[in-house]
Order: structure tokens, then sequence, then C-alpha cells
């Protein structure tokens, strides 16, 4: 198995015309991933990848003439949170959000309003999801991951490609790795990817990349704690980051004394999961 | 991005809470004149964006125009906290019965606005927040519904407001709500909302952060940022779209990727540095960039060696190494630099980096050891 994405995904690019949808869809289809329509609103009828893939001005029409089941956001991000509630609307399972600095107010409006609806969002602000042999939804480096037995989970972009790529140096292979993202109010978070890896079959152990701001990573902790039974290595971004200012992640801020990565990694480690000192160590910890 | 005080409270007017007239001055003349114009008692107020400026002596009560001009003078003069005061708001005084708090937030964990009041005013309301946080009231707001009538009066029960005031105080939480909403803030805090002898709410202080990531549309909030409060670096970083924040360490570090770029100040102090810089160059990291980013770098005189660490995922190493080395002709510096490169193509970028001589590493603890050893005089 693997989570969230195979290769029965029938995947919808949103802002497949712009320059960074068109450049990753490109990539994505050359890894393999079922890419079977795209939306540009004002663009419907055109083609793209040498006419292979059809462009729709709308989701509802794409998924209606494709069955896609499963969206990627590449829109700009004044525009994402319409194409998620868009998503949405027209019966998406699964919308991956990949667009960066998404107001905050947005994201909490479309979060309320998903969590009504039988939807998954990944995202924002996220790198994506790779399945390694099958799928990849996102902008993650095909490359740099083989398949296996470990689950990874990250708020992080080319962090978490340190570690896959670590591990693969190793030949440890990945069932899959899921970006959920870098900002404050986000889809998935680590419980959601957790229960996920708990239940799947491929996956033996897995790899969880928090870093400073806001609690995921402690609630994380707790779950682990009462409902993993498969191993859980972790590496804690951020223990040098000044407090009140923003690392780069919109997320990334120790505030009033919440969200330190001292607290993140006691956190972890009271409940058993080794805390790795730099990325490197991850492979020896599993 | 913070607002002034001046700035919150008139944005705080328009929609509907009185706040005590006042005038914002930059010399103690325009103060003096302001003074006069108001009559009677004034608060002279430093607009300055950090907290404690009342114990730092920011702020003042005057008994006529004459005292309002020498507060004035005396506080338009001052530093507080490494920011100088450029300008301060005379604000009528209010005749003040008691202190409370208002104000709303993003609840991270419940993904919600949250709206909170209490009966102690006046103070810093994280250290309320910390030791008696029984006395803080809290409402979440659903932010497709929008604050309810029915939550406001919660508030003011829950803070025992007195019954006359329940009605103008919804008016003023609907107001705050709707300044929150419209303006794309993250924080809207009304701290006191005093009640005056005459029995009127009054907004005496104000305060608003406003979400980065929405100033795209609020062009005329965007406009009132404080550049005072920022790092000469931080802002030549972002006017170059790179992600910069300065540090207290030598060792300057250019990464791609945020949560890679803190990874990599971490394993500086692992390994017994102390990092100079957050900096995130982003995807691509083309000459130009790198360029950039190193003169950024560079800027701070305390760096005694530089880090490199880039993933090149789709971003290929032999052209990021390519880059680095066309950045470098145009920078004269005797800074040690270590290149750390991996990923798609990099034996072939560290091999172009070698054959120009340049300190390369393999591994993330590799390339921190070198450059903690670089940045310690042999």
């Amino acid at each position: 198995m693997s989570i969230l994405v195979n290769k029965n995904t029938r995947l919808l690019v949103q802002g497949i015309t712009g320059r960074e949808g068109l450049f990753h869809t490109e990539q994505m289809a050359a890894y393999g991933t079922n890419i079977v329509a795209g939306v540009t609103p004002g663009k419907g009828g055109a083609w793209v990848l040498g006419g292979k893939v059809p462009v729709f001005d709308s989701v509802r029409m794409a998924r209606e003439a494709t069955g896609a089941n499963t969206s990627v956001i590449f829109v700009p991000s004044r525009f994402a949170a319409d194409a998620i509630f868009e998503a949405a609307d027209a019966g998406i399972e699964l919308i991956i959000a990949i667009t960066e600095g998404v107001p905050v107010q947005d994201m909490m409006r479309v979060r309320n309003y998903l969590d009504q609806k039988n939807v998954r969002l990944v995202g924002p602000n996220c790198p994506g999801i790779l399945t390694p042999g099958e799928a990849k939804v996102g902008i993650i480096p095909g490359n740099i991951a083989i398949p296996g037995n470990v689950g990874v989970v990250s708020r992080s972009g080319t962090l978490t490609y340190e570690v896959l790529y670590a591990l693969k140096n190793l030949d440890m292979g990945v069932s899959t790795c899921v970006g959920i993202g870098g900002d404050p109010v986000n889809g998935t978070n680590f419980i959601d990817t957790l229960r996920l890896f708990e239940v799947d079959s491929q996956t033996e152990k897995v790899v969880l990349i928090g870093e400073i701001g806001g609690s995921d990573e402690e609630e994380a902790a707790t779950f682990i704690a009462s409902q993993m039974s498969k191993p859980v290595a972790a590496f804690i971004a951020g223990q040098t980051a000044p407090p009140g200012k923003r690392m780069g992640h919109a997320g990334a801020i120790v505030q009033g004394g919440t969200g330190l990565a001292e607290d993140k990694i006691r956190a972890l480690e009271e409940v058993g999961v080794k805390v790795a000192k730099h990325p490197e160590e991850i492979p020896s910890l599993l | 991005m913070k607002l002034h005080e001046y700035i919150s409270k008139r944005i705080f007017a328009e929609y509907g809470v009185a706040i005590p007239k006042g005038e914002v001055a930059t010399t103690p003349t325009e103060a003096k004149q302001i003074a006069e114009d108001l009559g009677g008692r004034v608060v002279v107020k430093a607009q300055i964006l950090v907290g404690g400026r009342g114990k730092a002596g920011g702020i003042h009560l005057a008994e006529s125009p004459a005292e309002a001009t020498e507060h004035a003078f005396d506080i338009l003069g001052m530093e507080i906290k490494g920011l100088p005061v450029r300008k301060v708001l005379i604000d009528e005084a209010a005749d003040i019965k008691s202190e409370i708090y208002l104000g709303i937030t993003n609840d991270r964990a419940a993904r919600k606005p949250v709206m909170m009041a209490s009966a102690s005013g006046g103070v810093d309301i994280e250290e309320v927040a910390q030791k008696t946080p029984e006395k803080i009231i809290k409402v979440h707001i659903d932010p497709l519904m929008g604050l309810q009538n029915y939550q406001a009066r919660d508030l003011a029960a829950g803070i025992d407001l007195p019954r006359d005031l329940w009605r103008g105080f919804g008016k003023i939480a609907c107001g705050l709500w709707k300044v929150y909403l419209e303006s794309d803030a993250t924080l809207a805090e009304i701290n006191p909302l005093v009640i005056t002898a005459e029995n009127r709410l009054l907004a005496v202080d104000g305060k608003m952060v406003l979400d980065d990531n929405a100033l795209f549309r609020h062009p005329d909030l965007a406009e009132m940022r404080d550049l005072d409060l920022e790092e000469e670096a931080e802002i030549k970083a972002r006017e170059n779209g790179l992600s910069y924040i300065k540090l207290d360490g030598d060792i300057g570090c250019m990464v791609n990727g945020a949560g890679l770029a803190m990874t990599t100040m971490d394993i500086i102090k692992l390994f017994g540095g102390e990092p100079a810089n957050f900096l995130d160059i982003g995807g691509g990291a083309s000459a130009k960039k790198v360029a950039s980013a190193l003169r950024i770098i560079l800027s701070d005189p305390s760096v005694k060696a530089v880090l490199f660490n880039i993933f090149g995922g789709i971003t290929r190493c032999d052209l990021v190494a390519q880059g680095i080395l066309d950045a470098l002709k145009g920078i004269d510096t005797e800074v040690p630099m270590v290149v750390r490169l991996v990923g798609t193509n990099a034996k072939e970028g560290r091999q172009l980096l070698a054959n120009a001589e340049m300190e390369t590493a393999e591994t993330l603890a590799d390339a921190a050891r070198k450059a903690v050893a670089a940045a310690v005089p042999a």
C-alpha cells in the first residue's frame, strides 16, 4: 500500500498553465503520475504536455470529464483559497495546496469549511506528497527516494529532501512522504498523517520532521503514546531561532513562550520517540 | 507588520469605536499647538512599536500646554529599547473610572479567531494570561459566521461589566471584529478600554498587527510599515526576495529552504559555533540571487566565515555552484567560505568549486565542523 497518493491517483492540476504549474506538471508526468486534467479559468479547451492533458475552465467540468479524484494547486496565493473551495465543492476528495503565502484568515475560513465536508486538504505552503515508484504530487524531487517501508511526515521542504536523500544513500526506502506545510493554519496535520501510517501495511516505521511554532508536535507526541504501535523517529528544527521572529515559514515562530523546539523535543522523548540531533542522524535511529 | 497606536486607534474610530481626541506631533512646537487646541489635561505618548514604553518613560500626563511641550521635547529625544522616538501622540486625558481589556487574535490550535476580554485592563495581557488565566474570558468566532451578538454579551457578562454598558460594549466588540476581518489583522487590541467618569467606554490605547501575507489586499496599510523596527539588512533582503534574520553569532549561512536554514543554524551551534543569521534564498539560486544574499551576509561585520548549504532537488547543484562562483567574481572578500552541495549533480558541482579552490563538504555535519573551524582565527 502507501498512503494518500498511488498509481490509482487521477490527478488534476489547478493553475496548470502558469510557469510553476506547467514546469511541475512536466516533472510529475515524467515521474509517471497519472495526470488527467488541468484547470485554468479562461483557458478551457487548450491542451498541455504535447496535447496529452486537457485544460478546463473549472474544476467541476474537469472532474466530470475525466474522473479526477485528487487536485494539486499551484495558483498564486491571492487565489489559493478560492481554488481550494472550488475543488472541495466540485467533489475532489484530496486537495494538495503547494502555494506559499496564503493569508491566514483565508486559511481559517477554508479549514472551518472543509471540516464540515468529507474532503482532505494537505498544505498549503508544502512540497506535496511522494509515493516512490507510484506517484509524485507536488514538487518533491522524484529521484531522491526509493520505495520502502519508512513513512515520512514533515512541516518543511528542503529539510525533508535532506532526510529522504540520507535514507536513500543507505538504501532505505520510503512508503510515502507527506509534506504538511509550514503555515500556522493548514489542512492535514501530524496526527492525521500518523494515523494513516499506523494502519498502512507497507509502512513499518515513521520519521516526523517538525519545527518551532504552534503545538502540533506536542499533540503528535500524545497521539504516539496512546495510539501508535510503529516506531517513530523525529527531528525538530529551530533550536537556535530567536523568539518573536518568523523563520521563513509563516508558522515557524516562538510566541509568548510557546512553540519552542526544546519543549517539542522533550514531549517527543518522553513518549519514547528518538529525536535526532541533526537530520543525517535519522537513518541510524530507525 | 505592526501598526502604531495612533494609526490603530484611527482605524478603530472608523469602525465606531470611541477614541480620545488627539493628534500626532513630530516637534515640541507642534505638540504645544495640539495641547492648546485640545485645552485642559493631555497625555503625551511616544509612538513606538515596542512594549513597555510607559515604564521606559515614554508616556506622561501634562496639566498644561507648557508641560506638554516639555514632555514632548524629552520624549522626542528618547530611544526606547534601541528605537528612536520620532512621533508623539497628544491625546485628551480621560477621566478613568476603570480599565478593561478587549482584543482579538488568531488561535492557531483552534484554527479560529478568538476574542478575549478581561476586567484587568491596562496591564500586559500576556502576564495576566500566565498568572491569572481565569481573569481572561474567551470566545471563539466561527470565521464563516463572524462574531455573534450573544458572544459579545457573554464577554461583557464574563467580566462583570455593568449591564447599562453592555450595548456600548457590544458595538465596540463588533467594530473590533470588523477591523480584524477587513484589515486582515492577526491582532487587534484595545488595552485599556476605559470606563470614564461619565460612564462612557473609550479606547485609550490600541494596537494592531497585520498579516504580511495579506498586505496585497491593503496597499494603504502596507505603506505604513515603520522601517525603524527592522534591521537595514532585513529590509534589503525583503526587497531582493530573500528571507533574512540577523542573529548574534559569527558564522553566516546561506541556505535554500526555511526548515533547512533553521537546521543549518542549529547544527552550527551543535558543533560549537554561533550562527550570524537565518537566510533562505528560496528556489533556484541564480548568480544574481546568491550575490545579493552574500552581500547582505557580509554587511554584518561580525561574520568570520560563511556556510553555503544547498540541497539540489529540481535545481541542479552544478548550476548552483556556477552561480556561487559567478557571484564571488563581483565581491571582494577575505572571509573564508565552506560550500556544501547535495542532491542532483552534487558531484559535478563540488568539482567545479574544488577547481576554484573552494572548501567543500559532503555532509551537513562535515560542513558545520569546517565552518566552525574556519571562523576561529588560526
